[in-house]
């Protein structure tokens, strides 16, 4: 054995001596750097115990190795790995070979021998499942090398049969993401048997130690990620594993009944002890549920999550799992959620409850009452009573989907999430609360449901209350006192928490109009109109009074003879309301007045929209210009600008797209200006697409090279101007590269004009660049601006501080004061890392603070919510004074820039992405009134 | 053949005086040790003359476990180990421990001050007792003696419940006191790993019955609290219309008060629990009172073990500790009369004495007050009453008191139901289950469905009355390295898990096992070894001569015995293997042959094989 190790030594030290030679050619490359690999190699034979030369290695691998010296490296630890004795620096040197062959840029498949062979001798278990760690490293950077698969699987095949835990997880590993996919391909082409993966890896299902066996199943699983489709034999199997006696792997075992159980939903399984035969999906529906009240909670929260994806289980079984089947001493006894809805529809709701009214009926077949195999049986009315919040949480997720794909299971399931609402637990409160306004469409929620779910509008928690306050508003309530007492609830949870008056009039607004029929009954209580007698006045500042004002009108929209119930003073306020509070007000077609703005039916498609057809026109009058100069051109678009804004404020739907083209036209118009413009394009709409990207950024250059002429024209020296043009160049160059694929569509202009100057450019003097750009910029055309299918402009509206205050904000100078912030975003893609707070102060002085991510919340699709704390700070000032808070959208342009590969990869540092370029002020500034006090001695 | 013998002296289909006996590998030991409600003679504790009989406790008891704190589990300790004579160990967990003798000093105190009772076990007797117990902490593996050991898991039910596990060797018992499978605003649901013992002691109080979701009692308990205490507020007051309508109610808002008789401990807690989380989160600021006495002493303990609380109290408790409550404070009998809205918890549960029977008295004539009953109530007590709808009630002295107030029911449990139950033996996997402490009628049924689900037998012994277990426990035998060595490498499959048959030499000294290899047992034993060799005579019909004869041997077996190294030695015989097969002319017929096969003991599958295919003849030469 010994010699025959010596042979291989021996080999190997030749072949070292080859690949040197090679090396040869690429000389030149690695002159001009320190050679890793030599360094390496004194350092390694330098080291006297198996310490010192673990320590070498600890330090080399803190360093990175480049693509073009890593197979010399790998050859001088290979060496030294024959060499060596000790099992932990052999560990070290395969964890080493593994890291570097992944290395990009360099093909493993040299090395692959040598790894072979080293296993195949190597004694150590440890060493032995990194070499196959190693192994798998180097397989999954040759996806595409058959042969090569081929020979690691039977590799791993060959040592599936150690008795260490650790090799046989490894080989499992390897086969999950080596295993072959196509059979047929590789029957003839090598020679080598064709072995079948998923047999071999099934049969460590029963293997003794259960790592062994949830890396089998782990494998198994990855399997069918990379494609393959399992067998559905596989599907007994790891129903015997449900029942095993370690939690890692019933927990994997769930998860691949749930795959097979979505490969094979209509397959046929027969049911143990009995003739019957149901659906796969179904019996696995049945199994999963059945885990639910499993011992470990990881399987819980395992097996609660994958019932939600299980879509075409039954619906028979679906609705079992809400249905525990109670009873008492053998009798069978309903629900209370049964005897809420009898009670409910007998008429009788809102009775007491007597003793005895849960009395059970009907005595039970002792026979038939089957207490564990039920199945499905209760296993959401268990995942919800569950002891770990974790598996609640799962539980009102995977309800929230079912119900999504079923109405009628929605309907079943509302019970349950109501109950949810009152969970000890926030977080779980909040997600039955979002689950239920998911699921709102199916349903119509009853008047007792209602009651409950109304009770927790007096939560102290203000998420909770604006969850609740966005599921009010796309409920669908069943009757008027439903409405009444919706109001009433609203309206009390008003008089607690003022803070809420505008999520309740948001509320109420959606309420109003979606159940005009049913508000109508109740107008005249709600205005508290009389038959014959004139009520007084309401106060027309009171936010109670305000909400009842909004539920109306919202209702009064569709439903034209609710107007007639009014008293004139309601028509009064009307009027006001329709000027203050515009966006929760609509326009009404009231009898003997004009309407406030034309009523424009909703479901004219936007393309026959007239409005949609007058922005068209004025934007191709636009484009048919040619240049810049004349004067009847600048006219044109000032009056386009002009137009195209007033569009945007009659008609709010096209009020980002008129406002877009507004804002490029203005571009065109004020090249100067251009900077900042563009850059405000660029990040304050959400939904801007790579098209507009590149004009935006074609816009920019623009503005550079006449940036550059002004420059040029008006400084003294060329020395300035010679950083300038290269600079210039440069991002010409830029925008070459990273908009290639855009270029065609840019026919004709700046840049396409330019970019065949360039050569020119490159070499001509400043002088001259800035004639030829001169030129070019007259004759370019304009671009057309291609409009993006949907954008939304970004605002912000800060609500507190309100800026009326007159009672300055009093604090010692020298400490900080707090100052709330809460503001609404719309439209803001990431806020957490773009939105700033601005504090200007009298001196001029200002200040940019970060809001932490979590003061961001996100109460719906496309809308944020800042609530954050600012810090104030000053020198003692002699009286107030006011400072000025406001929101700055932060941008950088590099972000926006489609990735192309070469910068993709390396150290294409993620500071950039975080770094800001410059801030677009984005909403009004609010004036807050301060006055730091000097320290009192 | 060894057993394991349970006998319950309380708690055989019945509830209440948990006591049973447990005989395990010749240990002895006492599971809970409790009192009965129903009876105050001698039937209130176990029958301990029926282990006395034979002599002292301690000789008899290894030891005594206690599963939780309520009186039908531990109620007796002190009688037993004071008065009848007990000094052996008492476990029982931490909570238990320290909440125990509050509350037997309490039910010494009714049954000596209240009833006048003589011959009662003294608060010098309880002290006396605790000072025998020890704790355990869950999960921890106590070992009584070199044999015994036990392991607490937990339970819910109560603050430091625990269920039992008691092991000598292979043979084990799973004792679960009360328990419960849902959780709690308090406490977690009880757990137990796949122990598989060879026994499970389940309760079974509610052995027929499925309970609904926990959250709409939750709900409908809160909801109820929560309109009493809030109604009659102004809510339209904000605009004239609405003012005009609250003022049809106007004055000052009636006393509007809730009473909650509670009587158990532990869920007096888990209401304060419920309680005290909603009004935090609605804000509310009625009071709410606990009276004061046994149960506040109580809530000092349920503050100290966090850590058998469940997991929001767990998480939350650094910030804040749910037990020291904000809104509810002790009450004081003049709190009764003040007015405004509250919340009063009092005691007992059942309305029939006591303080709650005297702030009933006081609320029942208004109709806007209510009443809660959180658990059942004995017939005859007030609370059964009001229950059962009677609306005038005759109090003592004639007086005729009226209730007006709503009168409201709630059931508030903290026991497994089937499906628990159920579930709880679908987690141990126990090979035979005993239900105890439930009515002998409903355990039948669970009886039943337990035999037909899990297929295990199930018993249910009555008072008095033994079961006898067989049970076959496994005896542990060392392997020698090299033996094991040598067998694995004759070929791993990973079907491991299946029994395989070896070849070794088993070796009993000193009560130990080994099982080592045969060389190695007679070298230890000093012991020369034995050649064993059978040797079978094979006549064979063949003329020819002996050498052709062992040839045409020689050839056959090698076409047969492929697997196996077949030689012919020079001097005519042929071996296979370690198989000496000689062929030598018959001394009176020459026409027959005789085969000598000749093999050692150990190759007696593959000689006898040989044996018989000689025996069967050669095939003819072709």
């Amino acid at each position: 054995m010994a010699a025959h190790l010596k042979k291989r030594v021996y080999e190997e030290f030749t072949k070292v001596v080859q690949q040197q030679q090679e090396e040869i050619a690429t000389k030149k490359l690695r002159l001009t750097k320190p050679s890793k690999s030599a360094a390496l190699h004194i350092d390694l034979c330098k080291a006297t115990s198996p310490a010192d030369a673990l320590q070498y290695l600890l330090q080399f691998a803190r360093k990175p190795v480049e693509a073009e010296s890593v197979e010399g490296v790998v050859r001088i630890l290979l060496e030294h790995y024959y060499k060596e004795n000790d099992p932990s620096v052999r560990l070290k040197i395969a964890s080493l070979l593994g890291l570097l062959s992944k290395t990009a840029g360099f093909s493993p498949d040299c090395i692959m021998d040598d790894a072979i062979n080293i296993l195949q001798n190597e004694k150590s278990h440890q060493v032995l499942a990194q070499l196959l760690d190693t192994l798998l490293a180097i397989g999954t950077k040759l996806p595409d090398n058959q042969a090569i698969q081929m020979r690691l699987v039977d590799v791993a095949c060959k040592h599936l049969t150690d008795t260490s835990h650790g090799v046989r997880n490894k080989c499992l590993q390897l086969l999950g993401n080596l295993g072959s996919l196509e059979k047929s391909v590789t029957k003839d082409a090598e020679g080598l048997a064709v072995r079948d993966v998923q047999k071999i890896i099934g049969d460590y299902f029963s293997d003794q130690d259960p790592r062994v066996r949830t890396a089998a199943i782990k494998a198994m699983l990855q399997l069918h990620e990379r494609g393959l489709k399992l067998y559905q034999t596989i599907y007994t199997q790891a129903c015997k594993l449900l029942s095993d006696d370690y939690e890692q792997v019933r927990s994997a075992a769930v998860q691949l009944i749930w795959v097979v159980s979505q490969l094979y939903p209509e397959s046929i399984v027969p049911i143990p002890s009995s003739n019957e035969e149901i659906r796969l999906v179904d019996d696995a529906f049945g199994k999963i549920c059945h885990m639910v009240s499993d011992s470990s909670w990881v399987v819980r929260v395992q097996a609660s999550k994958l019932l939600g994806s299980m879509e075409q289980v039954s619906s028979h079984f679906l609705e079992q799992t809400l249905d525990k089947k109670l009873m008492s001493d053998l009798r069978r006894k309903r629900t209370a959620h049964e005897r809420a809805k009898e009670l409910y529809t007998s008429g009788e709701f809102s009775s007491g409850r007597k003793w005895g009214d849960d009395a059970p009926k009907e005595e039970v077949d002792t026979g038939a009452v089957n207490l564990i195999e039920s199945g499905a049986c209760g296993a959401f009315v268990h995942g919800l009573e569950d002891e770990m919040y974790e598996v609640r949480i799962a539980a009102v997720e995977a309800l929230c989907m079912l119900a999504q794909s079923s109405p009628s299971f929605a309907e079943k399931c509302l019970d349950f999430l109501v109950d949810m609402f009152n969970d000890e637990i926030e977080e779980v409160r909040l997600q039955s609360i979002h689950t239920m306004r998911k699921i709102s469409n199916n349903i119509t929620l009853r008047e007792d449901q209602l009651d409950t779910v109304l009770a927790v509008l007096e939560d102290s928690s203000r998420d909770i209350r604006e969850a609740l306050h966005e599921l009010l508003c796309c409920t669908n309530v069943s009757t008027k006192e439903g409405i009444h007492l919706a109001l009433v609830e609203l309206l009390k949870n008003l008089t607690k928490y003022p803070t809420d008056k505008d999520s309740i009039w948001k509320c109420l607004k959606f309420l109003g109009s979606r159940h005009p029929t049913l508000v109508l009954p109740l107008v005249p209580e709600l205005l508290s109109t009389h038959p014959f007698f004139d009520t007084a006045e309401p106060d027309m500042d009171d936010p109670a009074y305000i909400a009842v004002l909004v539920l109306i009108f919202n209702a009064a929209k569709t439903c034209p003879t609710m107007p007639a119930l009014f008293s004139d003073h309601t028509f009064r306020h009307y009027a006001y309301l329709r000027d203050s509070l515009s966006h929760l007000v609509p326009a009404l077609r009231l009898p003997g007045r004009k309407l406030v703005s034309s009523a424009l039916s909703p479901n004219i498609m936007p393309h026959e929209d007239p409005s949609h057809q007058f922005l068209q026109q004025s934007l191709e009058r636009v484009y048919s210009l040619q240049h810049l100069d004349p004067q009847g051109t600048q006219e044109l678009l000032e009056f386009t600008i002009r137009d195209l804004q007033r569009l945007g404020e009659l008609q709010s739907e096209l009020a980002g797209v008129a406002d877009f083209s507004a804002t490029y036209l203005r571009c065109q118009l004020l090249l100067i200006k251009i900077m900042e413009e563009t850059y405000k394009m660029e990040f304050m709409y959400s939904g801007v697409e790579n098209k507009q990207v590149v004009i935006i950024h074609h816009m920019r250059l623009q503005a550079k090279a006449l940036q550059l002429i002004v420059t040029a024209r008006t400084a003294r020296g060329v020395d300035p101007l010679f950083g300038m043009c290269e600079k210039f160049l440069q991002e010409v160059d830029f925008f070459q590269r990273c908009f290639i694929a855009d270029l065609p569509h840019l026919q004709d202009s700046f840049v396409d004009k330019l970019l065949d100057l360039m050569p020119r450019l490159m070499t001509s003097k400043p002088a001259e660049v800035v004639k030829i750009l001169h030129t070019m910029l007259r004759q370019s055309t304009f671009l057309h601006l291609p409009l993006p299918e949907q954008i939304h402009k970004a605002s912000a509206t800060i609500i507190e501080p309100a800026g009326e205050s007159d009672n300055p904000l009093r604090f010692t100078s020298g400490l900080v004061v707090a100052l709330d912030v809460d503001a609404t975003l719309e439209h803001v893609q990431d806020p957490q890392s773009t939105v700033k707070v601005q504090v200007s102060y009298p001196d001029g002085q200002a200040q940019m603070i970060h809001p932490k991510p979590a003061d961001f919340r996100n109460p719906g699709p496309g809308r944020h919510r800042l609530i954050t704390q600012v810090y104030l700070s000053h020198t003692a000032w002699t009286e107030p004074c006011q400072v000025e808070v406001r929101l700055l959208l932060a941008y950088n342009s590099s972000s926006r820039i489609p990735k192309s590969p070469w910068i993709e990869g390396g150290e294409m540092s993620s500071q950039v992405e975080t770094s800001i370029e410059g801030t677009i002020p984005f909403s009004k500034s609010v004036k807050v009134y301060i006055m730091p006090k000097p320290a009192r001695r | 053949m060894p057993e394991i013998r349970v006998t319950p002296l309380g708690a055989g289909q019945d509830v209440g005086r948990s006591c049973i006996l447990v005989s395990i590998a010749g240990k002895n030991v006492m599971l809970d040790c409790g009192m009965h409600m129903g009876f105050s003679d001698d039937r209130r504790f176990p029958d301990f003359s029926y282990i006395t009989r034979s002599g002292r406790l301690t000789d008899f008891l290894d030891c005594v476990i206690i599963s939780h704190f309520h009186l039908d589990h531990c109620g007796a300790l002190p009688y037993f180990s004071e008065m009848v004579g007990y000094d052996g160990p008492i476990y029982m967990t931490q909570p238990t421990q320290a909440i125990c003798p509050i509350l037997l000093e309490d039910y010494r105190k009714i049954a000596v001050d209240k009833k006048g009772e003589a011959n009662f076990f003294t608060s010098q007797m309880i002290k006396d007792c605790m000072k025998k117990v020890v704790a355990v902490h869950l999960h921890q593996t106590v070992q009584v003696d070199d044999e015994l050991e036990i392991k607490a898991y937990y339970a819910g039910h109560v603050l430091g419940a625990a269920m039992f596990q008691i092991k000598v060797g292979s043979e084990s018992v799973v004792y679960t006191g009360d328990y419960n499978m849902t959780p709690d605003r308090h406490l977690g649901a009880a757990w137990i790993d796949k122990c598989r013992p060879n026994l499970l002691i389940t309760e079974s109080t509610y052995a027929t019955t499925i309970r609904d979701s926990k959250r709409c009692r939750e709900r409908d308990f809160l909801k109820k609290v929560h309109e009493t205490v809030e109604r009659g507020g102004k809510l339209w007051a904000r605009w004239p219309g609405g003012a005009a309508r609250g003022s049809s109610r106007a004055g000052l808002p009636p006393p509007l008060q809730v009473l909650i008789p509670v009587f158990a401990l532990g869920r007096a807690q888990e209401l304060c629990i419920l309680l005290e989380t909603f009004w935090e989160r609605m804000d509310l600021k009625a009071p709410i009172y606990f009276s004061t006495g046994l149960t506040e002493k109580a809530n000092h303990y349920y503050k100290l073990f966090i850590p058998w609380t469940n997991q929001k109290i767990r998480k939350t408790f650094v910030q804040r500790n749910m037990f020291e409550f904000k809104h509810i404070k002790a009450f004081d009998r003049a709190f009764a009369d003040s007015p405004g809205p509250m919340v009063v918890f009092a005691t007992p549960g059942m309305l029939h004495a006591g303080q709650s029977l005297q702030i009933f008295r006081k609320w029942a004539g208004n109709e806007k007050n209510m009443v809660i009953m959180p658990g059942y109530c004995v017939q005859g007590t007030v609370g059964h009453k009001i229950l059962s709808g009677q609306r005038k009630l005759e109090m003592e002295g004639r007086q005729v008191l009226e209730v007006k107030m709503q009168v409201e029911y709630m059931s508030f449990s903290a026991h497994a139901d089937a499906k628990g139950i159920m579930q709880l033996v679908g987690q141990a996997e126990p090979e035979n289950v005993l239900l105890v402490h439930g009515e002998a009628k409903k355990m039948e049924f669970l009886k039943q469905k337990i035999e037909q689900e899990f297929r295990v037998s199930c018993y249910m012994p009555a008072n008095g009355e033994t079961v006898t277990l067989p049970t076959s426990p496994s005896i542990p035998v060392g392997i020698s390295l090299g033996l094991l060595k040598r067998e694995m490498a004759q070929g791993l499959l990973p079907d491991a898990k299946k029994p395989r048959l070896l070849h070794g030499t088993l070796i009993m000294k000193d009560s130990n096992f080994r099982l080592v290899s045969s060389e190695q047992a007679l070298k230890e034993l000093g012991l020369a070894e034995h050649q064993l060799r059978f040797t079978c005579r094979v006549h064979l019909h063949d003329t020819r001569k002996e050498q052709e004869t062992a040839v045409r041997v020689y050839s056959h077996l090698k076409s047969v015995l492929k697997d196996h190294c077949v030689q012919h030695l020079p001097d005519g015989s042929v071996t296979v293997e370690s198989i000496l097969i000689q062929a030598a002319a018959h001394s009176e017929d020459p026409g027959t042959k005789v085969l000598l096969v000749s093999w050692t003991y150990q190759d007696e599958e593959l000689g006898s094989y040989l044996t018989s295919l000689l025996k069967k003849g050669l095939p003819q030469a072709s």
